[in-house]
């Protein structure tokens, strides 16, 4: 095998298990020994850089870095990262000083985006220091998109929203609320130089069966139900009520159905539960507020008798995976529960009725704008898509990492550079040492097992949906968790001329990553033949240069690696050392960002 | 020294021996001793080879006497008893502890400044007696806790760290068990664990006493250009002269039946000692031609390694004085004290 390259930033960086996983690459390590230093700015707005809006993400976040988080591969269950970032949030004080703002002196060019969702407002956060014009175009009276009007103020109160939103728009992006955009080439007749549609997927999908519009006023769409109850155009909800579906949507119907009035809520999956979409603690939530999760029932009919919605029928259906492997249901039997009232949770789709098809905007599959996943750009030059509206819903720590991009795109659309030639992520590599057995960061591992969120008390919390019903971590439990990060980003770093094969940090490595062995067989022979064996496939494998005695070679296996630095206070030679990596990503105008 | 202790958390192929026990349950305390030791690596093989042979942490003794070496007892099996004699009287009371208890595993961990200076009529009078015991030297050619003198062991012509050259010749452990009619006799590095575990694991097993010369480089002291014990030197003039493979007993024996050259030596317990000889024509069971290949590779300035002398011993030191096989422990207080009327007929032998 050849020696690995460290010298790029993508081996270490796959290292940082949480960086990598999180679409926007937040640099979880690095505000984690922020918090734990009680630095809670700094680890506010190291995490603003990449994600934007640490407050909200630290309640919302799908937290796509926790299941990478390597705490998970020796410790059960992963840090509670996203948790952190609330308390780094919560506990910031006036940080505006610090904010980036808006240009004083402008560079000429206007850019309108369409929704005032995460992804357009990111974009107008990279853009605005640019010296952009920044119009953002909204159907509503405020700003967020889906953050505001669909995600229950009992997870994310407005306050929190407001500020985040807030700081981007201080920075002088122009808010055209009540707006909607009914004409796409109109908006272009502007003559802004760029346009981004960050307008979501807004649709919620219908459920075509017999009886859907025999009693139409029972029968709510999803994600238009929850809004309705945002802006308070409706205020209450029957006493039994079915939620169709088991997703991310299904969990905030329920919950808030709950808080509106019904007292009898059952969130109604076709499948079992390990092939539910929503999250586990969504689920768990959803339960603790006494919502009855039902497995393998597969809606059929609304039963309405005299103009009145009274239950749904449901086959019950058993799934079994076939030869080829995929699943399929067979029907046991089928079965009627009353009810009063239907929410269908079953998805989102797009829908562009505003985009006029002949205006050199191809639209693909699905009727769906064909954009370019590398530069957000659709087929028609200097109009740009991102969010949920360029290929389908996802989550805010996506849309915030598309607007990243297409922000960087638009800048280089003006000032007609080629977009393909994306601007290229850096990295620093320090020493971590700072004295004979000290190093920059706290190497001892911490046992605590993760922290449990507590929540409000069920009666507080059913009392006003404007109630936030998880209360955060104590300074104890924060002490606690930011502790049981591993330092991924405190690196292992080996140069191999300085090695005597002494062996001593084979030796302590407490999860026996280290091997000195021959070099010849293919990678994945090599995996089965280290100290321990290399069981992961997703983790990288280290092989460094010759060994100067016997031409040997070091072998890493990153997979279960504590970030103990064992190794590196054992090693004579400090051919073994433990450095900081700072992962450097471009930001459009900023090639690269410095901290 | 480090400057935490190891994190509680192991590999998740972690597997468990017969006693149900992971590898990780044979450690002991963080070594206090310094980074790139020698030592440390002993103490590895010894943690690997205890951990395979599945010896019940309670049913072992570790024994030593003062040193750098002497002090790594205390970082391995930390459950296990353990023995800090004085200066080089680790011997003396490793007989006492296996003829107090022929069931206990004792294991010697020693220095070459504590078994051939100070200490060397017990290692003499130990072989002699052929004490059940494992019995390791930690071999640097320094004297490592007292900052590198020069010791028994080390060769002429060897330099100091501050160049002074040795002139005065060395006590080769080998060569010296090998006169003194030690059964089992061994070399080895600390820096080749394939190696040292199976000869470990065969010195362990072995009745009677296994000395194992581990050449153990101090980092610290002696391991600079000239010097014949450190790392690079061992490696480039290291020379084997037999493979070892440990065969405990029950295992199926998967070695390929065609190779010819393999002498297996059948130990006590049923399990089996497997050696190739590397050396066309060397005996691992012939006393003679083990001292006699050791002195030519002297001569070439090779140090002969491997498991290169070794003969089922019938009769260990508690064999040899008639003890009884419980260990006195266990014995009732009639059989240990037999009273002042057995005293009088004994004495009566006598007179
Ligand atoms: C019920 C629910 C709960 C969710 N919970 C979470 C969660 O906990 N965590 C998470 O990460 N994600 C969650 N999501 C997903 C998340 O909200 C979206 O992925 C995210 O908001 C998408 O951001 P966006 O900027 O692409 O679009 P959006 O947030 O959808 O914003 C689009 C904006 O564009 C406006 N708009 C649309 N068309 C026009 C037009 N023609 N003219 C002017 N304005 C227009 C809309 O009014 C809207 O304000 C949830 C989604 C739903 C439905
Ligand atoms: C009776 C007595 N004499 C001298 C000493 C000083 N002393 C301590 S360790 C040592 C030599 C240790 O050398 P070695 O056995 O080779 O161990 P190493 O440290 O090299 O592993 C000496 C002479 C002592 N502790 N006790
Ligand atoms: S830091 Fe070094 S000693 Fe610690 S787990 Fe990683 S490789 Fe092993
Ligand atoms: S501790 Fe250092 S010198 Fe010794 S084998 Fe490891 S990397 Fe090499
Ligand atoms: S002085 Fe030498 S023998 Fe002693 S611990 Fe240090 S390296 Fe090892
Ligand atoms: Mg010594």
């Amino acid at each position: 095998m050849a020696a690995t390259d460290v010298s790029t930033p993508d081996y270490y960086h796959k290292v940082v298990d949480c960086q990598w996983a999180c679409p926007a690459h937040t640099n979880v390590p690095g505000y984690l020994r922020f918090i734990a230093q009680g630095r809670y700015d700094d680890a506010y707005l190291l995490n603003r850089e990449s994600n934007v809006f640490p407050g909200i993400l630290g309640r919302t976040c799908d937290r796509p870095c926790e299941p990478a988080c390597r705490r998970g591969r020796v410790d059960e269950k992963p840090v509670a990262i996203c948790r952190l970032k609330r308390v780094a949030a919560d506990h910031r004080g006036d940080i505006t000083d610090r904010l980036p703002r808006g240009a004083t002196v402008k560079n000429g060019k206007r850019i309108a985006c369409v929704g005032a969702g995460p992804a357009s407002l990111t974009v107008a956060n990279d853009l605005l220091p640019l010296g952009y014009d920044v119009t953002i175009y909204e159907k509503n009276p405020t700003p967020g998109g889906l953050m505001r009007i669909n995600i229950p103020a009992f997870r994310l109160p407005a306050q929190v929203l407001d500020e985040e939103c807030d700081y981007i728009i201080r920075m002088g992006a122009e808010m055209r609320y009540d707006t909607p955009i009914e004409s796409m080439r109109a908006l272009l007749a502007e003559g802004y130089d760029a346009v981004f549609v960050g307008s979501g997927a807004p649709k919620g999908k219908e459920l075509d069966l017999p009886g859907r519009w025999d009693a139409p006023d029972q029968v709510h769409i999803g994600i238009d139900w929850l809004a309705n109850i945002h802006f308070g155009h409706s205020t209450a909800i029957e006493p039994r009520v079915l939620i169709i579906g088991v997703g991310n949507t299904a969990m905030d119907c329920c919950r808030t159905a709950k808080r509106v009035g019904a007292t009898d809520v059952k969130v109604m999956a076709r499948r079992g539960r390990k092939d539910f979409k929503a999250s586990p603690w969504e689920l768990e939530d959803a339960e603790e507020e006494l919502v009855e999760i039902v497995e393998n029932h597969s809606p059929k009919r609304f039963v309405v008798e005299d103009g009145k919605l009274t239950g749904m029928e449901f086959e019950i259906v058993e799934w079994k995976t076939d030869e080829k492997g995929k699943q399929r249901s067979t029907v046991l039997d089928t079965t009627i529960i009353p009810c009063d009232a239907v929410i269908l949770a079953i998805g989102q789709d797009n829908a562009f009725p505003w985009i006029e098809r002949d205006i050199g905007l191809e639209f693909g599959d699905w009727d769906m704008p064909v954009v370019d996943r590398r530069t957000f750009e659709s087929t028609r030059p200097g109009v740009f898509f991102g969010g949920d509206a360029a290929w389908g819903p996802e989550n805010i720590i996506w849309a915030v990492a598309h607007g990243h991009q297409a922000a960087i795109s638009i800048h280089a659309h003006c000032e007609g550079r080629d977009l393909t030639e994306r601007p290229p992520q850096g990295m620093t590599l320090v020493s971590a040492k700072v004295g004979m057995h000290s190093w920059a960061y706290d190497n001892d591992y911490d046992p605590s097992l993760r922290q449990k969120m507590t929540h409000e008390e069920l009666t507080k919390r059913f009392s006003d949906i404007g109630v936030e019903v998880e209360l955060g971590f104590t300074p104890e439990q924060t002490a606690h968790e930011v502790q049981r990060c591993l330092n991924c980003d405190i690196q292992t770093h080996f140069t191999a001329p300085l090695c005597i094969e002494c062996d001593a940090c084979v030796d302590v490595c407490p999860t026996r990553c280290l091997t000195i062995t021959h070099n010849g067989s293919p990678v994945d022979d090599l995996r089965e033949h280290l100290s321990a064996p290399a069981l992961n496939p997703a983790q990288e494998i280290y092989v460094s240069d010759a060994l100067p005695q016997t031409r040997r070679v070091m072998v890493k296996d990153e997979d279960v690696c504590v970030h103990c630095g064992l190794c590196a206070e054992r090693c004579p030679t400090a051919a073994w050392d433990m450095r900081t990596f700072d992962l450097r990503l471009p930001y459009a105008g900023r090639d690269l960002v410095a901290r | 020294m480090s400057s935490i202790k190891k994190p509680p958390v192991t590999h998740p192929s972690a597997r468990t021996n017969a006693l149900g026990l992971k590898l990780r349950d044979y450690e002991g305390t963080m070594s206090t001793l310094c980074a790139g030791c020698g030592h440390d690596s002993v103490t590895a093989a010894l943690i690997q080879a205890a951990w395979e042979l599945a010896i019940p942490p309670h049913m072992a003794a570790k024994m030593s006497g003062i040193g750098c070496s002497a002090k790594t007892t205390t970082y391995f099996m930390k459950q296990s008893h353990g023995f800090n004699a004085v200066h080089g009287r680790m011997p003396s009371v490793t007989t006492g502890a296996a003829a107090a208890n022929r069931d206990l595993i004792c294991i010697g961990v020693s220095g070459d400044g504590d078994s051939l200076s100070i200490g060397l009529g017990q290692l003499c009078h130990a072989i002699r007696r052929d004490v059940n015991m494992l019995y390791i030297i930690d071999n640097n050619g320094v004297y490592g806790l007292t900052k590198g003198q020069f010791s028994a062991a080390t060769d002429i012509g060897s330099r100091s760290k501050k160049g002074e050259v040795n002139t005065v010749p060395p006590i080769d452990p080998v060569l010296l068990a090998l006169s003194l009619g030690a059964t089992f006799v061994a070399r080895s590095f600390s820096g080749d664990k394939q190696q040292l575990v199976p000869i470990l694991k065969a010195g362990i097993t072995h009745r009677g006493l296994a000395l194992v010369d581990v050449i153990s480089p101090c980092v610290t002291f002696n391991d600079h250009e000239g010097s014949t014990k450190s790392y690079a030197y061992t490696r480039e003039h290291g020379a084997e002269a037999v493979t070892t493979d440990f065969v405990p007993l029950r295992r199926e024996i998967t070695i390929p039946e065609t190779d010819a050259a393999v002498i297996e030596v059948p130990m006590h317990d049923g399990s089996l000692v497997r050696l190739r000889p590397t050396t066309a024509g060397y005996d691992p069971n012939d006393r003679a031609s083990a001292y006699a290949h050791v002195r030519a590779c002297q001569a070439r300035g090779e140090v002969a390694t491997g498991l290169l002398f070794v003969e089922e011993s019938l009769k260990e030191m508690c064999d040899g004085l008639g003890l009884p096989q419980e260990p006195l422990v266990n014995l009732t207080h009639e059989a240990l004290c037999p009273g002042s009327a057995a005293l009088e007929a004994l004495m009566e032998r006598y007179r």
